[in-house]
């Protein structure tokens, strides 16, 4: 099996892989971090949504051997040092930006990625970045929200 | 200023910071030492006869652990069904057995026929590519229609697929006949309800574990009431008692409806467990959800609505073929019967009404609950036909309606089908609603879409639900095999703090939340001070979960009953401290006083008192602080209100843009205010979904078209606009302690036909009458074409 090495939220990661695993399995089951989700499979839903090399990534469409090397962060890397919700997190909480819970990793790191690439979007925008990724509890509506806040707070 | 803390506090969710940081607890996060992996073989065809089932090659591939097929499951029962309709000849429904996997035929594509358990899942998914199965294709009946018109059959038990036949309410037949047959008006619609997957992103997930020296069982599940899976899985399916079956729903990633039903894959792995003698996770991949999870809706509806010639309905007649797919799910025969026959009188004073209702077995997946749940087909059907009857007769939309209401001086108000409305205000919301849309100015937004090249289409749509589901006594008398109370400890700690044990189970509600704020209302105690405790029948009392929009209006209300107790006894401790009688002490902002002295006892010298009783009258108390309360409610709840939408039609495209949608809910108290829009914005986008987008798809062979979210179209960020919502026409529930009435499902409910009614206004001048859901471009640019050759 392909050993990788990869540097995941800041730490240096490595192991072994069948080459099938994707990124998101390795996340998952190898590492542990399970705060990445698999909604769908086939690249719709985004729950899966992670950074590579700081760029948003479906992580259940990319094999973990096409990461060797690379910077991933997840959602678990989000918060501040101290622990405290990083801005688009603390955004999220203050305008009711999520219910369930499943499709939050991957609403954040792909609000993380619009917000770098654009800092003042609009709500267009915004609706049409998000169009990969699917929420079935809130309608969209304080996602939408939480973004613009998170935008005008200098995220 | 706004309250900060308690009821009516729009409190931030506490369960964020553990979703916002990875650190939720979904059930495919979890795992346990020496797991094994299951994949279910499941048929690709329809309808067929098993021939033959050769595992012998999968058995000796690389990890494989076990494999079983029906064979293997003999002492196992089927999977229950929890609700029994008696049709209109008064006998019980036809209800076959589903087994956990295939026995000699397969139903539906999907049907699962064999299970691999290996070391990993791609071991148990290699080896399934190496069982072969013989099975000869049956003849699949899969159009409602034909399925009742003779031909091929799902199951032997019932020769022309009818499950039930049932007549709502018989003895209002011939009124409602009679009445339509000398009205001055009567408008007729026939309509399909579409069929649609609830799609909660998390997939369904089960993991089974045996701890052979204690025999004891542990499922963890997404479910939304591990109880009832504890109860329908132990007692029907693998014979286990209780107190050796643990079943955990820790974090669940939303469920809509579909993770309400105990399903073959959860006692599979529990079975198996035992079996192999090590642990077994399974989670499905989105197509095996959309091949395996009960689907929701699917019924065929032709309405009759008779009106006198100032616009006075008269009488209401509607037959419905409702659609159960191969087998019968948890509660699927309630859906088109109970859930929805009863909720056909809407917000108006319709005197007679009859409805007909076939159920049919077809060779598709099973029909069950999907948010709203029979009452979203009641009102689409009302609000659909009442908007054409106002445009067959002149009448404004806003005003034929208004004509009808129920009055708001006409409370309690008993409808002739069965239920009897607490309150309401319809005139109200409805009024609220076209304030709120601002229709004064609407003529200048149609004119600025026309300059466009756009037609612009104005819908409004009522809505009446019956939630906080249900009493007891009423449902076990029209078929229900469980009650349908909520049950809640109230644990007070010996410092004061409390920890509440509740069988209602948050899946996205918001309950750790909103469930603090009202015991922390009623101690007169920070929120941070109260735990809630759900998801687990090794930690919970009993619980029947949470669906029906009944978690505050049940859930709650048993909380509050324990909280009512606790107090109670409070007094009777801090009576004894303070060395007053009982019935002199009183409790308010978490201090219990004498009256008319200045004597008192705070809160937590009381908590400590009970768990270090030195100086205890212990013949008349007991130590400690906990107080459990089941809560069975006195009626349904019966959320109202008024929708408006706007939409946008290019005519040369069928293409529809949501341009605005405004929603004036009564929803009775509300304890948060935030949570409460944000379930409004979500039951919106659902029901908008369905209007607009999402369609399952079966062929004429069975196959399922719609098997992924490349295929099925689910409601994206720019398929919605921003909402309106307001929810401050408030009419108390009567008979529960909060005065709530749910708000889950109300958005699913009511946003359908308002969608429907605003693309046909858009289209009328050209002859469209109706488009059924979803109003995709295609539909709309074919229903105009039909209209104008």
């Amino acid at each position: 099996m392909p050993s990788i090495s990869m540097t995941v939220n800041g730490k240096s990661v490595s192991g072994e892989v069948e080459g099938r695993t994707l990124l998101v399995q390795f996340l998952r089951e190898d590492l542990g971090l399970t705060g990445t989700h698999v909604g769908c499979d086939t690249s719709q839903c985004g729950a899966c949504v992670v950074h590579v090399n700081g760029e948003s990534v479906k992580a259940c469409t990319m094999l973990a051997a096409s990461a060797d090397g690379a910077e991933v962060a997840t959602i678990e890397g989000m918060a501040n040092a101290d622990g405290s919700l990083g801005v688009i997190q603390q955004a999220f909480q203050d305008h009711h930006g999520l219910q369930c819970g499943f499709c939050t990793p991957g609403m954040v790191m792909s609000a993380a990625d619009l917000l770098q690439k654009n800092k003042n979007p609009s709500e267009g925008e915004i609706r049409e970045w998000l169009e990969g990724n699917i929420c079935r509890c809130t309608g969209y509506h304080n996602i939408v929200k939480a973004i613009q806040a998170a935008a005008a707070a200098g995220a | 200023m706004p309250k900060d803390q308690g009821i009516g506090a729009s409190s931030k969710r506490r369960e964020d910071v553990r979703f916002l940081t990875g650190k939720g607890q979904y059930t495919d996060d979890i795992n346990r030492p020496g797991q094994t992996y299951a994949y279910f073989l499941r048929s690709n065809v329809a309808h067929g006869k098993i021939n033959g089932i050769d595992t012998s090659a999968a058995a000796s591939a690389p990890g494989v652990v076990g494999i079983f097929t029906a064979k293997d499951l003999e002492a196992a029962g089927g999977v229950p069904c929890g609700w029994q309709v008696t049709d209109k000849h008064g006998e019980p429904m036809k209800e076959p057995k589903h087994p956990i996997l295939a026995e000699g035929k397969v139903c539906h594509v999907g049907d699962p026929i064999a299970a691999v358990i290996a070391e990993s899942l791609n071991q148990a998914r290699d080896a399934a590519e190496l069982i072969d199965l013989d099975i000869e294709e049956l003849p699949p009946v899969i159009d409602m229609r034909a399925a009742i018109s003779g031909g091929p059959t799902v199951h032997d038990e019932a020769p022309d697929n009818i499950c039930f036949d049932w007549d709502f309410i018989a003895d209002n037949k011939e009124a409602v006949d009679q009445a339509i047959a000398g009205a001055h008006h009567v408008t007729t619609l026939t309509l399909t309800n579409n069929r649609l997957v609830a799609n909660a992103v998390e997939p369904r997930c089960a993991i089974g574990e045996y701890d052979a020296a204690r025999d004891e069982h542990t499922l963890y599940t997404t479910s939304q009431n591990p109880h009832v899976i504890r109860l329908l899985m132990g007692a029907f399916v693998l014979s286990i008692p209780e107190h050796k079956l643990r079943v955990v729903a820790p974090d669940v990633g939303g469920g809509f409806g579909s993770k309400i039903y105990h399903y073959a894959e959860e006692a599979f792995v529990t079975w198996a467990a035992k079996a192999v003698g090590r642990p077994i996770k399974w989670t499905a991949d989105r197509s095996e959800s959309f091949m395996s999870d009960a689907q929701g809706r699917d019924h065929q509806t032709k309405v009759e609505l008779a009106l006198d010639e100032n616009g006075k309905f008269l009488a209401l007649r509607c037959e419905t073929l409702a659609n159960m797919g191969a087998y019968l799910s948890t509660f699927a025969p309630c859906v088109p019967t109970y859930l929805h026959g009863t909720l056909l009188s809407g917000n108006y004073t319709t005197p007679v009404i009859h409805t007909n209702v076939k159920a049919v077995f077809t060779n598709t997946v099973p029909v069950d609950a999907y948010r709203g749940a029979g009452r979203p087909e009641a009102t689409f059907q009302l609000e659909r036909t009442i908007d054409k009857a106002a445009r067959e007769m002149g009448i404004d939309p806003v005003e034929l309606r208004k004509r009808n209401f129920i009055a708001p001086d006409a409370f309690p108000y008993q409808t002739p089908v069965a239920v009897q409305y607490d309150t309401g205000n319809y005139g109200a919301t409805m009024d609220k609603a076209v304030a709120m849309a601002d229709l004064d100015s609407y003529a200048a937004r149609k004119t600025a879409s026309e300059a466009k090249g756009k037609r612009r289409g104005l819908g409004i749509a009522s809505y009446i639900e019956a939630c906080g589901i249900a009493p007891s006594s009423l449902v076990g008398a029209l078929g229900a095999r469980a009650g349908l109370y909520e049950a809640a400890t109230v644990r007070v700690n010996p410092t004061g703090n409390v920890a509440v044990m509740t069988g209602s189970h948050s899946h996205g509600q918001g309950h750790e939340t909103t469930f603090a704020q009202v015991v922390a209302e009623m101690l007169g105690c920070d929120e941070a001070n109260v735990d809630i405790v759900h998801g687990d029948t090794a930690k919970i009392p009993f619980g029947m979960g949470t669906y029906g929009s009944r978690s505050i209006a049940v859930g709650g209300s048993a909380i509050v009953r324990s909280v009512e107790k606790i107090i109670e006894k409070g007094k009777k401790i801090a009576a004894h401290l303070m060395e007053a009688a009982e019935a002199d002490v009183t409790f308010a902002d978490g201090q219990f006083s004498v009256a008319g002295t200045d004597k008192s006892v705070d809160w937590g010298t009381v908590a400590l008192t009970a768990y270090v009783p030195h100086n205890f009258p212990h013949e008349t108390l007991e130590p400690g602080l906990e107080e459990t309360s089941f809560y069975d409610p006195a009626n349904f709840t019966y959320p109202a209100g008024a929708y408006i939408c706007e939409v946008e039609v290019d005519a040369d495209t069928g293409k529809v843009d949501i341009a605005s949608f405004v929603a004036a809910d009564d929803f009775g108290n509300v304890i948060n205010p935030m949570i409460v829009e944000g379930q409004v914005h979500g039951g919106l986008t659902q029901g908008l979904g369905q209007a607009l987008l999402e369609n399952c798809v079966y062929d004429e062979n069975g196959q399922l078209v719609s098997a992924s979210l490349m295929d099925y179209a689910m409601p994206r960020a720019d398929d919605m606009p921003s909402f309106g919502v307001d929810h401050s026409c408030q009419t108390p529930c009567t008979h529960n302690p909060l005065g709530v009435k749910g708000c889950g499902e109300a958005g699913a409910i009511g946003s359908p036909p308002a969608l429907v009614n605003a693309v046909v206004d858009a289209l009328s001048d050209l002859g469209v009458t109706h488009i059924d859901m979803p109003v995709s471009p295609g539909r709309v640019w074919a229903a105009i074409q039909a209209a104008q050759n």
